[in-house]
């Protein structure tokens, strides 16, 4: 698979300046609350991994005022349930799926609908870091350096028509890859959706990988949605097919259980999930239930635009 | 083997079993292996543990009755308490890391939210069960001792419960637990049928009312 990587210099020399100024911006937001916390190489490493993580997050962890996760947290504790429900299966279990090569199936209203292969999607995007904090639906948190691409690149290079109001995702379905599509835990595949104006926001990207690296599989390799100020589960993985419709998509976790999941599940303090309070999260690796969790997971700023005048305790 | 044998490595088994949950996560949280969240991990295990002493509990009477093998009724006691044990652990970790001490994030918890609610029930009843399982109060309580301690079953089915609304997606496990205690709740009919009292004077059923220490009640 053919991805530009970047050599161990300041991201700030191989991405448009435009782009870089966006980045830190970006970084800052992600950065807000929490006082410095620099924390050394060997901290990012977490205990078993051996990865070469790029020297470049060591400098950039000693930027931020939420310390990043480390890429041992990032990789061993996962929402995937196509591996298994625990939080470590995607880690265990996700050693058969091959994500290369790949192809996704962009259809729908666009003028340019077709099989792309992958590296034929890289080759006209701008790859970077992007440091977002996750907060999942479960009430947990992380901070994660992304790598990958603002989804809205991909959108203008398939030129959706005017009745596309919608983009849906869907990730691969592989039971002989993916012991957990083996039972009806979810209904398999796995959906999710965005409003054109979500999908098209500078925040919204596809990541291709974490900590600069290949996505590893348990974390939706080689293709997945990150969309910082929503619930994880809207992070749909292994993207397979991306479809420009007219219509809100219903997605997974919504068909799953409509009276706790939404469509939106946007971050909210305010609106708690019927079976647990969402306005606190537990930082990881931290033990205390004690993070005040922050209206749009702290990118209120950036999104609330999106939403003026919508009732949010409604449009969950 | 001689009973008083049987019922020490009877015993001797029970502890080593109802104390392996417990020492694994004691090891896993030493040498930090219960990944980024170990609070989960703690959580998930102990509430489980504790789900299915209970049940296991609730094996023995009929156990016994479908054997006849009467030295197993000793490992009653020490079942329950084990489950108690479980539970006070996974409520503490849940007061302590969830709810940070803060006694009004907890009723707010208890309040709102019904698979905490009935999660805590389950644990209210168990409470008395656990202090009245001694032979003193054994024989202060007399024959409303043995209906006070039907309550494991109503804990039981609570925390079925509680334990199916936690779960997001798969539903699996708390339904397979939830047939085990149906099973055992069929077979103890029964014990719970008006009528049974008369049964009993002509002399059956009499062991539902020993102890584990073997003391007979009422």
């Amino acid at each position: 698979m053919i991805i530009r990587r970047p050599p161990d210099i300041p991201s700030s020399e191989i991405t448009p300046e435009s782009v870089y100024v966006n980045r830190r911006k970006f970084i800052k937001a992600a950065a807000a609350g929490a006082a410095g916390f620099a924390l050394g190489p060997s901290a990012l490493y977490g205990a078993e991994q051996s990865q070469e993580i790029p020297p470049r997050f060591a400098r950039l962890q000693s930027e931020l005022d939420e310390p990043l996760n480390s890429y041992g947290d990032v990789t061993t504790y996962n929402n995937f349930y196509e591996f298994g429900t625990a939080k470590d299966d995607p880690h265990r279990n996700s050693g058969d799926f091959q994500p290369e090569p790949w192809t996704v199936s962009i259809g729908g209203e666009c003028n340019k609908p077709g099989e792309y292969h992958l590296e034929d999607l890289l080759s006209g995007v701008t790859l970077e870091d992007r440091v977002y904090r996750l907060r999942c639906v479960e009430a947990w948190s992380m901070v994660i350096p992304w790598y990958g691409f603002q989804l809205s690149s991909l959108i203008n290079r398939v030129e959706p028509t005017g009745n596309a109001r919608y983009i849906r995702f869907e990730t691969v379905v592989r039971p002989e890859e993916m012991p957990g599509q083996r039972a009806p835990i979810l209904n398999w595949p796995y959906v999710e959706g965005l409003r054109m104006d979500e999908a098209m926001h500078p925040l919204t990207i596809l990541a291709t990988g974490v900590y600069g690296m290949d996505l590893p599989n348990q974390n939706g390799a080689p293709l997945r949605l990150v969309v910082p100020w929503k619930y994880g589960f809207k992070g749909v993985k292994s993207i397979v097919r991306i479809d420009f419709v007219q219509d809100m998509p219903l997605n997974t976790w919504k068909r799953q259980n409509a009276n706790e999941y939404g469509f939106y599940a946007n971050v909210n303090p305010n609106v708690s999930h019927p079976r647990w309070s969402q306005a606190r999260e537990r930082r990881l690796p931290s033990l205390f239930k004690n993070f005040d969790t922050m209206m749009f997971n702290g990118y209120t700023e950036q999104v609330q635009s999106l939403y003026a005048g919508m009732d949010l305790e409604r449009w969950k | 083997m001689s009973t008083k044998k049987t019922v020490l490595a009877l015993k001797t088994g029970l502890w080593v079993a109802a104390l392996s949950p417990a020492a694994w996560l004691t090891r896993g949280v030493v040498q930090g292996e219960l990944g980024p969240n170990p609070i989960e991990t703690l959580t998930r295990v102990t509430g489980l543990t504790a789900l299915t002493l209970l049940l296991v509990t609730l094996t023995v009477t009929p156990f016994r009755r479908a054997t006849g093998w009467n030295p197993v009724i000793k490992l009653r006691r020490p079942l329950g308490l084990f489950a108690f044990f479980y539970a006070v652990s996974h409520f503490s970790i849940w007061f302590v890391f969830d709810m940070v001490f803060n006694l009004g994030y907890m009723i707010e918890d208890i309040a709102e939210r019904k698979y905490i609610t009935i999660g805590m029930a389950a644990f209210l009843v168990l409470i008395p069960l656990a202090v009245t399982s001694t032979r003193g109060w054994i024989r202060r309580l007399g024959r409303k001792w043995a209906t006070l301690h039907k309550g494991a079953y109503l804990a039981t089915a609570l925390a079925v419960v509680h334990y199916f609304w936690v779960v997001k997606a798969d539903t699996r496990l708390p339904l397979l637990l939830g047939l085990c205690l149906a099973v055992l709740l069929m077979i103890r009919l029964p014990a719970f049928a008006p009528g049974r009292r008369s049964s009993r004077s002509v002399g059956k059923g009499v062991e539902d009312d020993v102890d584990a220490e073997g003391v007979r009640v009422g």
